[in-house]
């Protein structure tokens, strides 16, 4: 499982670059979902953004799941060339397979870092 | 013989968790005298009493095969069925309840709902077909439902012509309860005479969706594709429900840029019925498919590399996707979309536009013939199809005792939808009905005109 140390992770298994505003779904949620056929990003650029608000809708073959917001904040950029090609979320979740970056967004406490974030998918493994 | 699978030890552990001491207990909320209230009921008979006595109220209905001359169309119509249809329904492997999808064992089922499939997306002229719905009323419902999960509820309004069928109308709105959806044009006490062009004006970017009826209500036969257009440039969405017959014959709502077709399957090879059941088609653009609500099915190559059927992409139904899913209707209308594909599959391309030519001259005679009558006339000036609205000028349900008096079960009184059109009867016109038939009515009718 891969989970860079420079991002942030939430409990619904979404990571967040403070560094560059980008958000999507980690590496842990693409393999629990195995291959990714269909993705829509539900907010465009100007649109707020809070925990608990979907972001995206992902399906894979053989489940479906929301992707939320880790952070407040407003959409300044939609990866717009993800719904042509959804697997790209299995390939490369930190990198192409980002969803929608926000600007001015700061992390709440409630974000883990990577190693608590590893430790969390662990204990849910069992 | 009682089917009842709980034995006594398990059914007093029930009663013992929920706290009732015994079953009478638990049922004492329930006031005595209507427990077992006396049904009254006459001796019990043998089965051969009992063959004769429902043989006896059976000959008390009137049908159209052989009692009754009918024009009556509205929505159902009056088709020749190939014996053959009937014939693959009964068939044990398809004649089930419930219809199975485990691709392990089924196999037949699944390529039929993939036949059916293919043969009403190219009828429709779109890309995409779902394993159909209840009827043509829930599918135009179905329609509304995909409008408003492409918006995600951002747009909640809905143009509605007033010359869908009424039915469709009231189910829809039976759909839309709690949405916080509008509907909007198809006031029925309106302007009837305007045609799609009067809808553009209603489009707005509030819009999700634009539903109109291919022939309508009345019969007549609108080409779309302005409407549609101007439905697009909005960014709303446009759905044409249709008779499949006529399409057979005409311009498919795909050529128009329509965005979802739906429509009763019922003209297909499902007999009238006394109006039910019959099957809801529902196609449109590959590009919809994610949200377009039921099942679908698709081909594909099995371990051993032979072709083979499944249900697919079912990460977007209702049973996975609960909440989020377009619609909560997850099922099919499996035997009788069966019996459409048998059907189309027996017609082909060439039959179907026999059928549909053949509807279309002797509904064009019938209504030459009416209009001629003194007294009446064609209400609409429009092309039409199989169907047409006739003016009476007098009301209509008092023509329609009078043709029954002769046997002719008349057209649809249109006066129960629309309060301005008591004196407008809807007639239509199948391969089924006979010129003479056709003259015996234009008889019936003059002779009414004297009166």
């Amino acid at each position: 499982m891969n989970t860079p140390a420079n991002l942030k992770y939430s409990k619904t298994d979404e990571w967040f670059d403070p560094a560059t505003g980008a958000m999507g779904l980690t590496d842990y949620a693409q393999s629990q979902l195995s291959d990714i056929v269909f993705v829509e990003i539900q907010v465009e650029s100007g649109e707020s953004v809070a925990p608990g608000k979907a972001i995206a809708s992902v399906e894979s073959v053989k489940a479906s799941a929301e992707t939320y917001s880790p952070v407040v904040g407003q959409v300044s950029e939609v990866n717009k060339a993800l719904s042509e090609k959804p697997e790209t979320l299995n390939s490369d979740p930190y990198g192409a397979g980002w969803m929608v970056k926000v600007a001015g967004a700061t992390p709440g406490s409630d974000l883990m870092d990577s190693a608590a974030y590893e430790k969390y998918c662990a204990e849910r493994s069992h | 013989m009682t089917y009842i699978p709980i034995s006594a030890r398990e059914r007093d552990a029930m009663l013992a968790t929920i706290g009732a001491k015994s079953l009478d207990d638990l049922f004492r909320d329930v006031p005595a005298a209507h427990r077992f209230p006396k049904l009254d009921l006459p001796p019990a008979l043998t089965e051969m009493e009992a063959a004769a006595e429902l043989q006896d109220i059976a000959l008390s209905n009137e049908h159209t095969r052989g009692d009754l001359i009918s024009f009556l169309g509205a929505g159902s119509y009056n088709h020749y069925v190939p014996a053959a249809v009937d014939h693959v329904l009964r068939r044990g492997e398809f004649y089930t309840a419930y219809t199975p999808y485990q691709p392990e064992i089924s196999q037949g089922t699944l390529q039929a709902i993939f036949e059916y499939q293919s043969l009403m997306a190219a009828l429709t002229g779109m890309e995409v077909s779902n394993a159909s719905h209840y009827d043509g009323a829930t599918a135009a419902a179905e329609a509304v439902n995909m409008a408003f999960a492409q918006y995600r509820g951002k747009r909640r309004k809905v143009v509605i012509s007033p010359s869908v069928h009424p039915q469709y109308r009231a189910v829809v709105r039976t759909y839309i309860q709690g949405m916080g959806v509008e509907i909007v044009g198809d006031d029925p006490q309106g302007d009837l005479d305007a045609g799609p062009d009067a809808l553009e004006s209603l489009i707005d970017d509030q819009t999700m969706l634009v539903l109109v009826q291919y022939p309508d209500f009345f019969g007549r036969v609108f080409d779309y594709t302005k409407v549609i257009a101007a439905a697009h440039s909005k960014g709303a969405l446009a759905c044409v429900i249709t008779n499949p017959t006529a399409l057979g014959l005409l311009k498919t709502p795909g050529e128009m840029d329509a965005d979802i077709v739906v429509g009763d399957g019922q003209p297909l090879g499902i007999p009238m019925w006394f109006g039910g059941p019959t099957l809801g088609y529902f196609t449109t653009r590959k590009s919809y498919v994610h949200k377009m609500a039921g099942r679908l099915v698709g081909e594909t190559i099995d371990n051993r590399g032979q072709r083979a059927y499944v249900l697919t992409l079912t990460a977007r139904e209702q049973h996975i996707k609960r909440e989020r899913a377009t619609s909560n209707i997850c099922t099919n209308q499996g035997l009788l979309a069966l019996a459409s594909a048998v059907y189309l599959s027996l017609l082909g391309q060439k039959g179907l536009r026999q059928v549909a030519e053949l509807c279309y001259h002797k509904a064009h005679y019938a209504a030459q013939k009416l209009a001629a009558i003194p007294g009446m006339k064609l209400c609409f000036g429009d092309p039409f199809f199989h169907e047409f609205t006739l003016c009476l000028g007098r009301p209509a349900a008092e023509v329609n005792a009078h043709l029954l008096e002769h046997g002719i079960l008349g057209g649809y009184e249109l006066g129960q939808d629309y309060p301005g059109l008591k004196e407008h009867l809807l007639i239509a016109v199948t391969e089924m009905n006979t010129k003479e038939e056709i003259d015996t009515l234009v008889d019936a009718l003059s002779e009414a005109s004297h009166d």
